[in-house]
């Protein structure tokens, strides 16, 4: 019962630490699969999360600050998207750029406007986004593995988690089920099909980064203003290119990127619970083993040792009409 | 036919639209604060003067210039192959390794002279091995270099944390870090150098690592324009049809160059741990590999632009330390935003004026373009 | 021939045409250009061009590569604007802003480089961009029953959920061509639609092109290759250098006629050359076969072999193995069997360098892609392939003197204008490209040359001058193989020719062959003999199949 009961409170802490993962790794399924390389994931996360802890903290209201996380993280990704559809400038560099911007930027700002070493102002529950308990959490804990599951697990997470995981399947039926998303999928792979059906390639684009912004700043809220209650100088802390790990993990589609994300926020809760505790015949792991984990599957996936994980055949070139 | 293709006067390419660019970068800062209530003119003036005003200041600004000319340099020559190796943070952080095992075992017994060499050949080999499975992954694999020299810039963070913390740690000590090395593995600072020959100087932690650096342009310089391999280089990154055709061997070629980026990256490993530092700590490369992407942008990946480019990032560093100093307002996180705002510019939408500068410089060209 | 069944509406609206009978509609061109003009910087792509296309007809427009052909198409399919000129669609004045809008007055194109995504189905690549509704299954739906409805009506089968990637590249091209009708298309652009075909596949294209017209459709097919003009058109419009040379009836014109509207001169490529005197043998090719990715089987089972004095011409229609071919020779690819002897040893290894060493040299057949590092200044073109030599210094360091030096030599020998070696070779004509090319390779004195497409893109005083040296190679004794779509070529220079189809060698004929044999060697006919040599046999084929085919839908339409 020990163990079940730790495997709960793993799994649990995993859920939550999978979230961000999940809103950016879908962030960045969005804007590869239409073309657009985009490392700048963490720093639109950062830009979103800054965004929300100071609209929260001013206003009082987390709605408010989701609202500004998004619009801050859709203006990065309105940069990216200059940078990389309209001015065909390299994606990566560009990438890097925002992440540069959004780390300086909001850690200034945030000095700034607060004085608080970068970070802003402590937020109370009213203005943050608070767990839920789900109806009859407590009449059905007592039924034993499922009622925990229940309780312990499904319950019992702020709005935005939940958010999380209906944005999987959304995902999916709108990449493969609508008209958009047959039309995203085809302009990362050979836009010029797309130019030649009469569909505008940047346009495409356009939407597909937005979208991404969109994404990127529910990951930087749920940082600020459920997981945490404010923003602290570079919060995100490598977490978006987790979730670019995650995303080459999933050899970008929306069911795999659900595992992707789950697998690599259960080894970050694993790891943080294994912290100083010695396992049978292994002994203590170390930390940065778990750290280093995702980064090194993603590696050996991507050199094709277990699966291929091919990125959209159009992805990282800009568009030139040609013949 | 896109105004990439069209061509312009060589200054204007080298040397007007980079300072367009820069430019452009230096005005949305000078916004930014604005938006926090400070005046852009006084801190452009404690910029400069902070990085260049004064013997001390300009120490500074040389020291973390040499850093930016090894990670540019990294960034340059794999560019010149076609390659985009954004692994040069840990190039430069795993590099410090070979740094750091070279002083540790000698700086007991013999003199900084000595012990010298071997670190130079440390950090080059740890930085060039840690390029060199990215590189074999991409040549062999097929796997996209971008992807894993992000990758595994992660898994050096983590690979040095844990050195740091169970290998490199003096027991009783909280600080992640090596010990503190002896003089015989310290690299003499120049003002030192300078006072050997009887001239004064103000402190501060520029080093030999410098002339290294300088060395270094040279390195790639003739490497790039004068070798044979610089040819199968250039070759390779400018035609991999051609390359073929001239027989060259294409996952050597991608390899080796590889490991050379790798290797200068690493180099930045002797400023910081050698020279600075004179110990192994956690993270001390904090962004300098990736900085090196907009330096190589900047400086066309021409050792010469390098170091320019170098020198303008030196005196971000140093007078953004200055000018936070005087006006607290602007913290230095200031210096990462103009940094991040250089890299968009000068990188990114490096082209964003060149339509414009077309217009003026080819009035009527007489030229026949390419094929229709 | 002429079928008047010209029962569908003509157009999406009739407005602009006296719609009255058949008679009148004969007249209102589908398509009728005037002063269409387009300029890329300061080249005309094209000049002042006039078409008309009738309705119900198949044009040809022909012309040499690069003569602005698919520039022309390009601008009528709204992927250029024109600078000048006017376009009536169907007797009704259009501007074609983009390819939207083009669809929408019905004309559809089939690109030279499929617009196809590889990952879709055949389902999806049809209905993108027509998906009728923001989700798409009620589109996907509608496209099914509508591809069983043309399938059937043009014996367009096709699988409608296969993946792209998995289909041969000529079903590839029926979805292209689907994808046009799927939305509603009446005159289609087909550009160099058989560069990537089979020779069957080809006849295949014909066979449903002519029912297309049959049906009422206009169609537009933009070649360089006279046969298929011969075989297929209505009518031709040739083009040469961005302008509107002619149009002619397809039935009262020539091969030669085109030939020479085409070239704007006689095609007269007499070089003067004694007999060969061939020694010892250089190359030898053995059962050599060629594999590409997919597991295709580009070259098969090839073998030959080459001796010194002489010129062995591979004759063929592009595409048919001839680059690979040369490709495993030169040591680019690996070669999945067979072997290859250079001066008596053998050397199977890929390696481009270790061939050269052997005495060989290679000029390859496309300068663009492989033969130049176009951005590199001619003196750094100069050593590409021989990089390793000795005399370019020793070590690791390259002597740039050296090279300097010898690239000026090379350049004045084969008077190479302008005479700049710091001059980027993308600055150079292609003629004088082409010719930095060759001396590189013809300087070393090689044992054996490759030559591939030696004067393509290249104007008449440089291929007279690189044919004039390829003889003097030969009369100083070295081998030499030469590989070029230009059957004139390779029969003025040729000692022996082979020919290749499909990826084999069908058969070896003396220097002498008619253009007639040959051709119907190079369309896949083994034995010319019992064919007879009537030059127009091979488009009486193909025009005979269409014929049966008609027959047969004709039957079918009665039941």
């Amino acid at each position: 019962m020990d163990f079940f009961q730790t495997l709960i409170l793993t799994t649990d802490s995993a859920v939550r630490l999978s979230v961000p993962l999940l809103f950016a790794c879908l962030a960045g399924l969005y804007s590869e699969r239409s073309g657009v390389v985009d490392i700048g994931l963490e720093g639109k996360m950062l830009g979103g999360a800054f965004a929300a802890g100071c609209v929260a903290a001013v206003t009082g209201s987390a709605w408010l600050g989701l609202l500004a996380a998004i619009l801050v993280s859709i203006g990065l990704a309105l940069v990216h998207g200059f940078a990389s559809i309209t001015q065909r400038g390299n994606q990566i560099v560009s990438g890097v750029a925002i992440n540069f911007v959004a780390s300086g930027l909001t850690a200034l700002l945030g000095q700034a406007w607060f004085s608080r070493g970068g970070k802003t102002p402590q937020l109370p529950n009213t203005a943050r986004f608070n767990e839920i308990t789900l109806p009859f959490t407590d009449s059905v804990r007592g039924i034993p593995v499922l009622g925990p599951i229940y309780s312990d697990i499904i319950s019992g997470h702020s709005l935005l988690v939940y958010a999380s995981f209906v944005a999987i399947p959304l995902t999916w039926w709108v990449l493969y089920r609508t008209r958009f998303g047959l039309r995203l999928r085809a302009v990362g792979e050979n836009p010029g099909a797309v130019d030649t059906a009469g569909i505008s390639v940047a346009w495409m684009r356009y939407r597909a980064v937005v979208i991404t912004g969109i994404l990127c700043g529910f990951a930087g809220a749920y940082l600020s203003i459920a997981q945490s209650a404010g923003f602290s100088k570079d919060m995100t802390a490598g977490k978006g290119f987790i979730a670019l790990a995650a995303l080459v993990f999933a050899k970008w589609k929306p069911v795999n990127a659900l595992g992707a994300c789950f697998l690599f926020g259960f080894l970050d809760a694993v790891g943080i619970r294994l912290q100083g505790t010695q396992l049978p015949v292994i002994g203590e792991v170390p930390v940065q083993a778990m750290q280093a984990l995702p980064y090194v599957l993603t590696v050996v996936l991507l050199a094709g040792f277990i699966g291929k994980s091919i990125p959209p055949k159009a992805s990282g070139v800009p568009y030139t009409k040609e013949r | 036919m896109s105004a990439q293709s069209e061509k312009l006067p060589r200054w204007v390419d080298y040397g007007l639209i980079p300072l367009l660019n820069l430019a452009a970068a230096l005005l949305v800062s000078g916004l930014v604060v604005l938006l926090i209530g400070e005046n852009p003119l006084e801190a452009v003036y404690w910029l400069v003067q902070g990085s260049l005003g004064y013997s001390e200041g300009i120490g500074f600004t040389l020291y973390y210039t040499t850093n930016f000319i090894f990670t540019g340099l990294a960034v340059a020559v794999a560019a010149h192959a076609g390659m985009f190796n954004i692994g040069g943070e840990g190039q430069a952080y795993v590099g410090g390794l070979g740094v750091t095992l070279a002083c540790l075992a000698l700086d007991h017994y013999v003199p900084w002279y000595v012990t010298f060499p071997f670190a130079l050949i440390g950090a080059a080999v740890f930085g060039a091995a840690w390029a060199a499975i990215p590189a074999y992954l991409q040549a062999k694999r097929g796997s996209h270099i971008v992807i894993t020299t992000i990758m595994f810039n992660f898994i050096s963070y983590s690979l040095m944390a844990y050195l740091l913390v169970r290998v490199f740690k003096q027991p009783g000590s909280m600080q992640p870090e090596s010990r503190t090395f002896l003089e015989g593995g310290r690299l003499p600072f120049i003002h030192d150098v300078a006072g050997w020959f009887g001239i004064e100087m103000a402190s501060s932690p520029l080093n030999l690592s410098f002339v290294v650096a300088l060395l270094a342009c040279v390195f790639v310089w003739a490497l790039i324009w004068r070798t044979r391999l610089g040819y199968a280089i250039r070759t390779f990154g400018t035609n991999q049809d051609a390359a073929v055709y001239a027989g060259m061997n294409l996952s050597r070629i991608i390899i080796i160059t590889m490991m050379i980026s790798g290797g200068l990256a690493g180099l930045m490993a002797l400023n910081e741990v050698m020279g600075a530092q004179n110990r192994l700590l956690l993270d001390y490369v904090t962004g300098y590999g990736f900085v090196g992407i907009a330096v190589a942008l900047m400086g066309r990946s021409h050792p010469v632009g390098i170091i320019m480019a170098s020198i303008l990032f030196g005196m971000l560093y140093q007078g953004g330390a200055e000018l936070a100093f005087e006006m607290p307002k602007i913290t230095r996180d200031m210096i990462i935003s103009i940094q991040g705002l250089v890299i968009l510019f000068a990188g990114a939408m490096e082209h964003m004026f060149r339509p414009a500068l077309v217009r003026i410089f080819t009035s009527r060209h007489d030229d026949l373009g390419q094929e229709a | 021939m002429h079928l008047d069944e010209k029962t569908k509406a003509q157009g999406n609206d009739g407005t602009g045409a006296k719609s009255a009978g058949d008679g009148q509609s004969e007249r209102v061109p589908a398509i009728r250009l005037v002063g269409i003009e387009k300029r890329f910087g300061p080249v005309y792509a094209n000049k002042n061009i006039d078409l008309n296309v009738a309705k119900g007809s198949i044009h040809g427009i022909i012309g040499e590569n690069g003569a602005g052909k698919s520039t022309l198409m390009s601008i009528l399919y709204g992927f250029y604007q024109a600078d000048d000129g006017e376009i009536y669609v169907n007797g009704k004045r259009e501007t074609i802003p983009d390819s939207q809008k083009a669809i929408a007055i019905g004309i559809g194109m089939v690109h030279q480089h499929f617009m196809l995504v590889d990952n879709f189905s055949v389902l999806e690549n049809v209905v993108l961009g027509v998906e009728g509704g923001s989700l798409l299954q009620k589109g996907v739906d509608k496209a099914r029953a509508e591809l069983k409805r043309l399938a059937d009506e043009y014996e367009l089968n096709i699988d409608p959920d296969a993946l792209i990637q998995d289909l041969p590249v000529g079903l590839q091209q029926r979805v292209e061509i689907l994808k046009a009708l799927y939305r509603g298309a009446d005159i289609l652009i087909l550009d160099e639609p058989t560069g990537v075909l089979t020779p069957a596949e080809a006849d295949h294209l014909f066979r449903i092109l002519g029912q297309l017209r049959d049906q009422g459709k206009t169609i537009l097919l933009i070649t360089h290759k006279l046969r298929e003009i011969m075989a297929i058109t209505d009518e031709v419009s040739v083009m040469r250098r961005g302008e509107m040379v002619g149009s002619v009836h397809t039935s009262e014109t020539s091969v030669e006629q085109l030939a020479e509207m085409m070239v704007g001169r006689h095609v007269l490529l007499n070089v003067e050359k004694g007999p060969s005197n061939p020694t010892r043998e250089v190359l030898s090719v053995e059962n050599l076969t060629v594999t590409d990715k997919r597991g295709v089987d580009l070259v098969k089972d090839v073998s030959f072999k080459v001796c010194a004095g002489e010129i062995v011409g591979i004759a063929g229609v592009s595409g048919n193995g001839q680059s690979e071919l040369m490709e495993a020779i030169a040591g680019m690819i690996t070669a999945r069997s067979g072997s290859i002897t250079i001066n008596g040893e053998v050397t199977t290894k890929a390696d481009a360098l270790d061939r050269r060493h052997r005495g060989m040299a290679h000029v390859p057949e496309d300068r663009h892609r492989t033969g130049l590092v176009t951005k590199f200044p001619a003196k750094e073109n100069m050593i590409l392939g021989y990089q390793d030599q000795k005399k370019y210094g020793e070590g690791l360091f390259l002597d740039l003197t050296a090279i300097l030096k010898e690239t000026q030599d090379f350049m004045v020998d084969f008077d190479v204008r302008p005479p700049d070696p710091h001059l980027k070779a993308a600055n150079f004509s292609g003629g004088n490209q082409q010719k930095l090319v060759l001396a590189r390779e013809m300087e070393r004195d090689p044992d054996i040359l490759l030559v591939g497409q030696p004067t393509r893109g290249v104007d008449i005083g440089a291929i007279e001058f690189i044919h004039k040296r390829l003889i003097e190679m030969r009369d100083a004794g070295k081998a030499i193989l030469l590989v070029s779509v230009e059957l004139d070529e390779i029969r003025s220079l040729s000692d022996r020719i082979l020919v290749m189809f499909d990826g084999k060698i069908v058969g070896e004929r003396p220097a002498g062959a008619s253009e007639q044999e040959l051709g119907l060697m190079m369309a896949g006919i083994d034995d010319p003999s019992e064919m007879g040599s009537d030059p127009m046999v091979s488009a009486e084929l193909a025009r005979d199949n269409t014929d049966e085919a008609l027959v047969e839908m004709a039957k079918g339409g009665k039941e």
